[in-house]
């Protein structure tokens, strides 16, 4: 019975509302864009934060990751003398971080270099990756064929190379590569596994297989390659020393990452005379998106928040257009028995109607919108429950706040005043 | 309040001592100077007098829209001079029946929703309402223009419908305030005529009116002189 009264109250306003259909709709069209704009930008902050959050995620957030640098002196003198810039992390860097905290469970050192490679008659550049197996259990992925480099290649010194999958596709390697010899700068290494490639750079940390890999254990790489690199530049030749370009660290509880960071970042200062280093820690950078996707989300809500204030303030100047316009009304009801509440009840509902029904179109532009930007600029938007609910009460709380001014306002006319009203 | 009280209670509408004082500026206007006057049930009464003698304040109280200053009004034996706006809202809701000289109908909803009017603040569901809408149509000859707007009638026919509204609720008394006063004289007669039907069949019927030819078809007037009764003419009943 209750539920069937209401839904009358609903209806009446619905009728009442489509007898000025034009009012109606111009008086709603705030709302309208008001819960638009909120949508569109929840599925726009959604999606770019789920970008970011989905890559960081992907580098670990047990991880640490720790990059060697050239030091800001050293790049400010290096660069006029043809010299030998010597920096970064070393070999023995690698062996005290791993000994020292007992809460690591695995670290992966990473040797980084650019070699011409050549597999049969296609000779293209690589990416040579030298690290050992655990590097595979640190940035887990899939083995498309073959293996990985195992503990085994590592101990024999074994000269064999795994590929990822865009670098096998352009140098032309299959399945069938597999035992196959590639050359890599002048060396001759075996084929042994080709392993999927994951792309996509998070903060300012890389992800190390971002396209053409090749990776090699680290040993192999060091006693082929060396330490010393050639770098060309503009200003001629550069030669740098450097044992490792990377180290990832990772810790068997995400609520230690930070403090073992600190800790390694303290022992590496009394080690290194410049810093020559950077660590990261995508826990941290995680944390940052997050504190960074909430103030994001602050803004651009404050801004959809003053248009739906404008679309609030539009409904309830009409609402109380509307009701000095129906004063004879109001008197005959009031006259006829209805209580000052029963009008209150009447008015807001109309507002409130009103207000929902533009919150629904509001909904339908809104997501139009983030779907737009999808199929023209090719950023990721997402629509979430949330994403649609939350403008939906907003429009209703906003019918409700704003109409009940008028409402009160309908319901203080006096019937005796109000069926004289002309 | 919801149960109507017996009825063999005959006076059902009866005012002491009933005064109503109006602030104008600095002057006090008393608009009811001390009346005191019984209607007995079943009764038609004119209430007459020229303008400013007190009888639209008379049927404002009378009609539960209005609060005395002193004095008592009984409706149906119960002491309604102290109600707050909610009870006479209920008071006006299940005792009586308005009908205005400018007929005083929603126009933005049809005839079948203005008769029903009364019968969506008493609670009745959608269908027995639209029941009983239609049979209040017939009962005043319009049972085929429940469909259409006030705009679409006659001042005859509007008049018609508004008494169709103000018997929704089966009232004790229904008040008319110059109920002929915009509609030309013939028709103004059939709606007499209906006026007095209703009488015939029980109800007790307060009409305002300054019009002579109008007041001669009740059974009772009532003068009204400068906020007192001057003359009673009739039967008291």
């Amino acid at each position: 019975m209750r539920q069937t009264r209401i839904a009358r109250n609903i209806w009446l306003g619905i009728e009442n509302l489509l007898l000025h259909k034009l009012r109606s709709f111009l008086t709603m069209l705030g709302v309208v864009f008001g819960v638009g704009s909120v949508v569109a930008m929840l599925s726009v902050g959604e999606g770019a934060s789920k970008e970011a959050l989905e890559q960081i995620r992907k580098l670990g957030s047990n991880n640490i990751i720790i990059s060697s640098m050239k030091s800001a002196e050293e790049e400010a003198t290096s660069t006029t003398r043809s010299r030998m810039s010597m920096y970064g992390l070393t070999y023995e860097d690698h062996r005290r971080v791993a000994q020292s905290f007992e809460d690591i469970q695995r670290t992966a050192p990473v040797k980084l270099m650019r070699r011409d490679s050549r597999l049969y008659e296609k000779v293209m550049e690589l990416r040579v990756v030298g690290t050992t197996p655990e590097w595979f259990e640190l940035v887990p992925r899939q083995v498309l064929a073959g293996r990985i480099l195992l503990k085994s290649d590592q101990e024999k010194q074994a000269p064999v190379a795994v590929l990822t999958e865009f670098g096998a596709r352009k140098i032309l390697a299959t399945e069938s590569t597999i035992g196959q010899t590639i050359c890599i700068g002048s060396d001759n290494f075996e084929v042994i596994g080709i392993v999927k490639s994951e792309s996509g750079q998070a903060g300012n940390i890389q992800i190390p297989d971002q396209d053409v890999d090749a990776y090699v254990p680290i040993e192999v790489a060091r006693r082929y390659f060396g330490d010393i690199f050639t770098k060309r530049t503009s200003s001629g030749e550069e030669r740098e020393r450097v044992e490792l370009h990377q180290m990832i660290i990772q810790v068997d509880d995400p609520k230690k990452v930070e403090a073992i960071a600190g800790g390694i970042e303290r022992m590496l200062e009394k080690f290194h005379k410049k810093k020559d280093y950077v660590v990261s820690v995508p826990l941290a950078l995680l944390k940052q998106a997050e504190a960074m996707k909430r103030r994001f989300n602050i803004v651009l809500g404050s801004i959809a928040g003053i248009s739906l204030l404008v679309g609030g303030i539009g409904i309830m100047n009409i609402m109380l257009a509307s009701v000095t316009e129906r004063t004879r009304e109001i008197g005959i009801r009031r006259a006829i028995g209805a209580k000052r509440r029963q009008i209150v009840f009447q008015f807001l509902i109309e507002t409130v109607v009103l207000s929902t029904i533009g919150g629904i179109i509001g909904l339908g532009v809104g997501a139009l919108i983030p779907f737009l930007i999808t199929y023209f600029s090719g950023m990721v938007t997402m629509m979430t429950l949330k994403g649609i609910l939350l403008p939906l009460l907003i429009s209703m709380s906003i019918g409700i706040l704003f109409g009940l001014y008028p409402a009160v306002h309908a319901a203080k006319v006096d019937p005796i005043v109000a069926l004289r009203h002309e | 309040m919801a149960k109507q009280a017996p009825s063999n209670n005959k006076e059902i509408v009866k005012l002491v001592n009933a005064r109503k004082i109006y602030q104008m500026g600095t002057e006090q206007v008393n608009a009811l100077a001390g009346v005191n006057i019984t209607f007995k049930k079943g009764s038609f009464w004119a209430i007459m007098g020229p303008s400013g003698s007190g009888k639209s304040t008379m049927m404002n109280i009378l009609g539960c829209l209005d609060r005395l200053s002193s004095g008592s009004y009984f409706l149906d034996g119960r002491d309604v001079s102290r109600l707050d706006d909610d009870s006479l809202s209920e008071f006006r809701l299940r005792y009586l029946g308005f009908i205005f000289q400018s007929f005083n109908l929603i126009p933005q909803l049809t005839v079948q929703r203005n008769i029903e009017l009364p019968l969506y603040y008493l609670g009745w569901d959608a269908r027995q309402s639209a029941a009983r809408a239609k049979e209040l149509a017939e009962q005043v000859g319009l049972g085929d223009r429940v469909g259409h707007r006030p705009t679409e009638l006659s001042g005859g026919q509007m008049q018609r419908v508004a008494i169709a509204r103000a018997l929704a609720n089966d009232p004790q008394v229904i008040f008319a305030d110059e109920p002929t006063g915009n509609l030309d004289s013939a028709t103004g007669e059939q709606i007499l005529e209906l006026l007095i039907k209703l009488n015939k069949l029980g109800k007790t019927i307060i009409i305002v009116t300054h019009e002579p030819a109008i007041a001669e078809h009740t059974h009772s007037r009532l003068h009204m002189l400068d906020g007192l009764i001057d003359r009673i003419e009739g039967s008291s009943q």
